[in-house]
């Protein structure tokens, strides 16, 4: 597309996390919403009854400021929150209590990879809030039209992450999204789960003349449910602005839902339509003082972050940058690497081939599988235990590379151990030099003419009848030996 | 002590049931019986609670036979409508309202019920609080007991009217703007609005977060102290309650204020006040020179843009406080044909009367994009000088005295066409919820047969202070003993 070399895309993404705190935001009802039945989660708190009042949940702070100091940002001494005030049924109180102008931590940046350089996405704020009950519009079979609500999800602590507007590319932006999912999940603050809502995010983009500064009208795109679906609204956005354009049009400011079944983004609300959401200082909290103590106290907990983790993981077990960063995006895929790489001692002069081994199946093989079965690796039956096992038995020759597959689809579908399935399907590696000296003469027997063609000079025929005898003894035979066997037979009738 | 059980204060009421010389029984039926006399021409209740109040008080019997001491046990009172009672209505006198049954009880209500207090019923008051005559209750207005074609002030217009015609012994109010201390004064009974976040507002229907504060209405100012030492003290359901334990507030009745300093702020005296009013405060101001306080005019010239501050803050913050009344999970809700929009609007529209459409409006308009900086945001700056005006008065003077109300009780209707006269009756009220100050007010004469209220303004917390001095005036005074013929 030559368009595309005119335009220059700029993109700002705003990520709202839930917490995985065990209570409310406000209130003492458990966070863990999901599993209850409509309304059931609820408390005259969170049910926006009258005379109730707030109160902070400490952990949902304690949170933020843990995300603040792994984006770098500056953790605000005095905060506060703010009432925004607009109607809507979802909205139980009328006005959602957030923050706005003293957000809990403000500035730092995230860096993501582009084409191999490190660059650094500037973070504006992490600011906390409280999420929204449910809507659900009915149409029934009588063709009535009515909404329910659901408040179980309201009052759940969540936290936006605004970033500057310093992606340049729908690339970029899921890469941002990748590395901050990974870094919440890393602190344990959010499960980043983007398909059942509980890691949303929503976009801002424009587009403007290569080698301009200024930043243009932007559009807000919203209903994004996937990675994936964020990175095709961004690209059809940018497409549909560059042809607005291009068209001698003028890109609105306005507020576009994606719609994932027809692939586009379809306008929504317009800037004229934009609520006022006539802020101000929630009187029902005080300001609230972040102590030194207590950040200090935050920051000395930090649970090791996916940048340290794919140094390590380098440094550590000798693997490449590449595999490292594939291995760390998700924590619990580098988790069980590593519980896989520790399930045994390893000597040290191992561990190089040993981590090797673990990433090439975890990476190839496994992903493989977890994406065709649509399994989390969290849910997978396989274990780190079984994969250390079965890379064990591969060293070791147990078993063969064309067994090994095979074995390990079973491992995946069973959970079985490596070693089990392998005798079970008869799928040992036979290093017995006399079953392979059986196999070897029979084969020789059957196949006179190769024979002949080795004696003839013809080296390649040797090749051929390593594959016979692989054939022959189903794929189990150890090559090194066979082509041992095998040479020792030739070199006889070639001598005798 | 009274001849009539009605007419007995909580101390007098106490002594009585811990001589077992009466029990709650017989006192609660005394009022209930007195309710059903007077109510027809008063109008002070919106709920009466017979069976539940005639139930607490056997269980208060028993309590008291097993020598419970708490001086609320056993004891009739009344709670304004607006504090939420579990399985009772609580209707903030408000159609929005009028079925509502709060699950849960305000945290005052428990300290009160803690003390084994007996809950006559629910005590009527201006929509939402909003308003200085119940005239605008959506039910009916209360009428005063000296003089029923007379209104007994507002808000707390139920429980003060309640309270001075012997329909509870005591009762508990919210004071936003003066709705303790004005309908106190206008009523001839004793009113306080403690320092803001002294008594947790969990479970009191929010009209403006930041002003709102709880007290009690009494019969004289021991009463006063005794209510306030139980239901004031931190509560961890309230973010902005102080964080300071229970206490005894009746250890300040000394009758001692010789030394005292008391400042009087000739702002409060002069345009705006009836003179016969200033006449009586100054008159009061003399005894308690003759008790051996001294006296000095000061001035607080800020006072005057209190009202303007007031009626931009109180309701910006109601206007969010009061956009939860949707008719989706409780209260009223429009149920004619339409959309969704259309139900939560006709809600709005048929639930909230006109005084609490006309708040909300200056609310939201004050609050929004363009006039902010104008309305709200320098309504804050000024409260913040207001504030810090108190606190110089408060470093050369020990209580502030001014009249509570500018007037007596005016006739029912009066007003009601126009609401900023009826704003100018908190002119003397609202800079103290605006500072955040404590404030009482107490009987300090008649003018034409109606009660005159002095008001006592006090440094934060200094309640104590407040306290001393009322009791040294009534002491010194029988106003507090005049009860209006019914």
């Amino acid at each position: 597309m030559p368009e595309t070399k005119k335009y220059e895309t700029v993109i700002g993404l705003e990520v709202h996390a839930q917490l995985l705190t065990k209570s409310k935001m406000f209130c003492s009802c458990p966070a863990d919403y999901i599993q209850g039945s409509p309304n059931s989660v609820v408390c005259p708190v969170c049910l926006a009854m009258p005379g109730v009042l707030p109160v902070i949940n400490r952990r949902a702070v304690e949170y933020v400021i843990m995300t603040g100091l792994a984006l770098n940002s500056t953790i605000s001494q005095d905060t506060q929150f703010h009432r925004k005030n607009y109607p809507y049924p979802d909205l139980v109180k009328g006005y959602q209590i957030s923050q706005y102008d003293v957000p809990i931590a403000v500035g730092g940046w995230l860096t993501i990879d582009v084409d191999g350089e490190q660059k650094k996405v500037g973070i504006t704020r992490v600011h906390l809030e409280e999420d929204v009950a449910k809507l659900q519009h009915i149409h029934d079979a009588q063709g009535e039209s009515y909404s329910l609500v659901d408040v179980n999800r309201a009052g759940i602590p969540l936290m936006e992450t605004v970033s500057e507007p310093d992606m340049r590319s729908p690339e970029e932006a899921r890469q941002y999204l990748e590395n901050l999912r990974a870094i919440l999940q890393y602190l344990g603050v959010s499960t980043g789960n983007m398909e059942d809502g509980s890691f949303r995010c929503d976009a801002n983009i424009s587009i403007r003349p290569v080698n301009s500064t200024e930043l243009f009208t932007r559009t807000e795109i919203k209903n994004m449910n996937s990675f994936r679906a964020v990175y095709r609204a961004l690209e059809y956005e940018v497409e549909r602005q560059i042809k607005v354009v291009e068209e001698g049009g003028r890109v609105v400011q306005e507020t576009r839902g994606w719609v994932e079944e027809r692939g586009v983004t379809v306008s929504q609300r317009t800037k004229e339509s934009a609520h006022d959401y006539r802020y101000f200082s929630e009187p029902d909290l005080p300001p609230l003082s972040i102590s030194r103590e207590w950040v200090k106290e935050v920051k000395a907990g930090l649970p090791e972050l996916p940048g340290a983790r794919r140094d390590r993981f380098v440094a550590e077990y000798g693997l490449s940058l590449y595999d490292a960063s594939l291995l760390i995006t998700s924590k619990s895929t580098a988790d069980f690497f590593e519980n896989g790489l520790r399930a045994k001692d390893t000597k040290p002069v191992e561990v190089t081939t040993k981590a090797k081994a673990i990433a090439n199946w975890m990476l190839g093989d496994m992903t493989g599988l977890l994406n065709a079965s649509g399994v989390e690796l969290g849910n997978a039956r396989i274990t780190p235990q079984g994969l250390r096992e079965f890379t064990d038995l591969i060293e070791a020759g147990t078993i063969n590379g064309p067994a090994a597959k095979a074995v390990f689809e079973e491992m995946f579908k069973s959970g079985k151990g490596a070693m089990i399935i392998a005798e079970e399907q008869g799928l040992t590696q036979i290093s017995d030099a006399g079953l392979l000296d059986e196999a070897v003469a029979e084969v020789l027997q059957r196949n006179p003419q190769a024979v002949q063609d080795f004696l003839g000079g013809k080296e390649t025929a040797v090749k051929f009848l390593v594959g016979q005898v692989m054939k022959e003894t189903r794929g189990r035979a150890n090559p090194a030996m066979i082509s041992k066997i095998l040479l020792e037979n030739l070199g006889t009738e070639l001598n005798g | 002590m009274p001849s009539n059980l009605y007419d007995l204060t909580l101390h007098e009421a106490h002594e009585l049931l811990a001589g077992r010389q009466v029990s709650s029984q017989e006192l609660t039926q005394a009022i209930l019986d007195r309710v059903e006399q007077v109510e027809p021409r008063i109008k002070a209740y919106v709920t009466v609670t017979e069976e539940i109040a005639m139930q607490q008080a056997r269980e208060a019997d028993e309590a008291i036979a097993l020598g419970e001491k708490n001086p609320l046990a056993g004891v009739p009172m009344q709670l304004k409508d607006n504090m939420c009672t579990r399985g009772v209505h609580t209707t903030c006198s408000s159609r929005m309202l009028e079925n509502f049954v709060p699950p849960y009880n305000a945290t005052v209500v428990e300290r009160l019920r803690a003390g084994l207090a007996v809950v006559v019923g629910k005590g009527n008051m201006d929509e939402f609080a909003m308003g200085s005559s119940t005239e605008n209750s959506a039910f009916f207005p209360t009428h005063n007991p000296w003089d029923l074609e007379r209104v007994p002030g507002g808000s707390s217009g139920g429980p003060a009217a309640a309270v001075a015609a012997g329909e509870c012994i005591y009762a508990i109010g919210s004071d936003t703007g003066g709705s303790i201390r004005q309908p106190a004064a206008l009523c001839g009974i004793v009113g306080m609005k403690p320092t803001y976040g002294l008594v947790s507002r969990y479970g009191l229907v929010a009209f403006a977060s930041s002003l709102d504060q709880i007290g009690p209405l009494t019969k004289d100012v021991t009463d006063s102290a005794l209510v306030l030492s139980a239901i004031a003290g931190h509560d961890p359901r309230d973010s902005t309650s102080i964080p300071q334990g229970a206490k005894d507030y009746t250890k300040a009745l000394t009758g001692d204020i010789r030394g005292l300093k008391i400042g009087v702020p000739k702002e409060y005296y002069g345009e705006g006040i009836d003179p016969q009013v200033a006449d009586t405060l100054r008159r009061a101001l003399e005894k308690l020179e003759e008790l051996g306080a001294s006296v000095e005019e000061t001035s607080l010239p800020h006072t005057r843009y209190a009202l303007a501050v007031y009626y931009i803050l109180a309701p910006s913050e109601a206007s969010a406080n009061l956009a939860r009344y949707d008719g989706v999970r409780y209260g009223y809700s429009s149920q004619e044909d339409g959309s969704m929009w259309e139900a939560m609007e006709r809600t709005k529209q048929h639930g909230f009367g006109p005084e609490v459409k006309r708040r909300i409006m200056l609310g939201t308009y004050a609050l929004s994009a363009g006039y902010y900086d104008a309305y709200y945001l320098k309504a804050q700056k000024v409260r913040t000088l207001i504030s810090r005006e108190f606190q110089e008065a408060f470093q050369k003077y020990d209580v502030l005295i001014t009249p509570t109300s500018p007037t007596v009780a005016f006739n029912l209707g009066a007003k009601v066409e126009d609401p900023v006269q009826m704003y100018l009756n908190d002119i003397c009220t609202i800079p103290v919820n605006i500072a955040g100050i404590p404030a009482m007010s107490l009987p300090a004469g008649f003018v034409d047969g109606l009660p005159v209220g002095m008001q006592i303004m006090a440094k934060p917390l200094a309640e104590e202070t407040m306290l001393r001095v009322a009791y040294a005036y009534e002491k010194a005074t029988e106003w507090h003993k005049m009860r209006p013929e019914l």
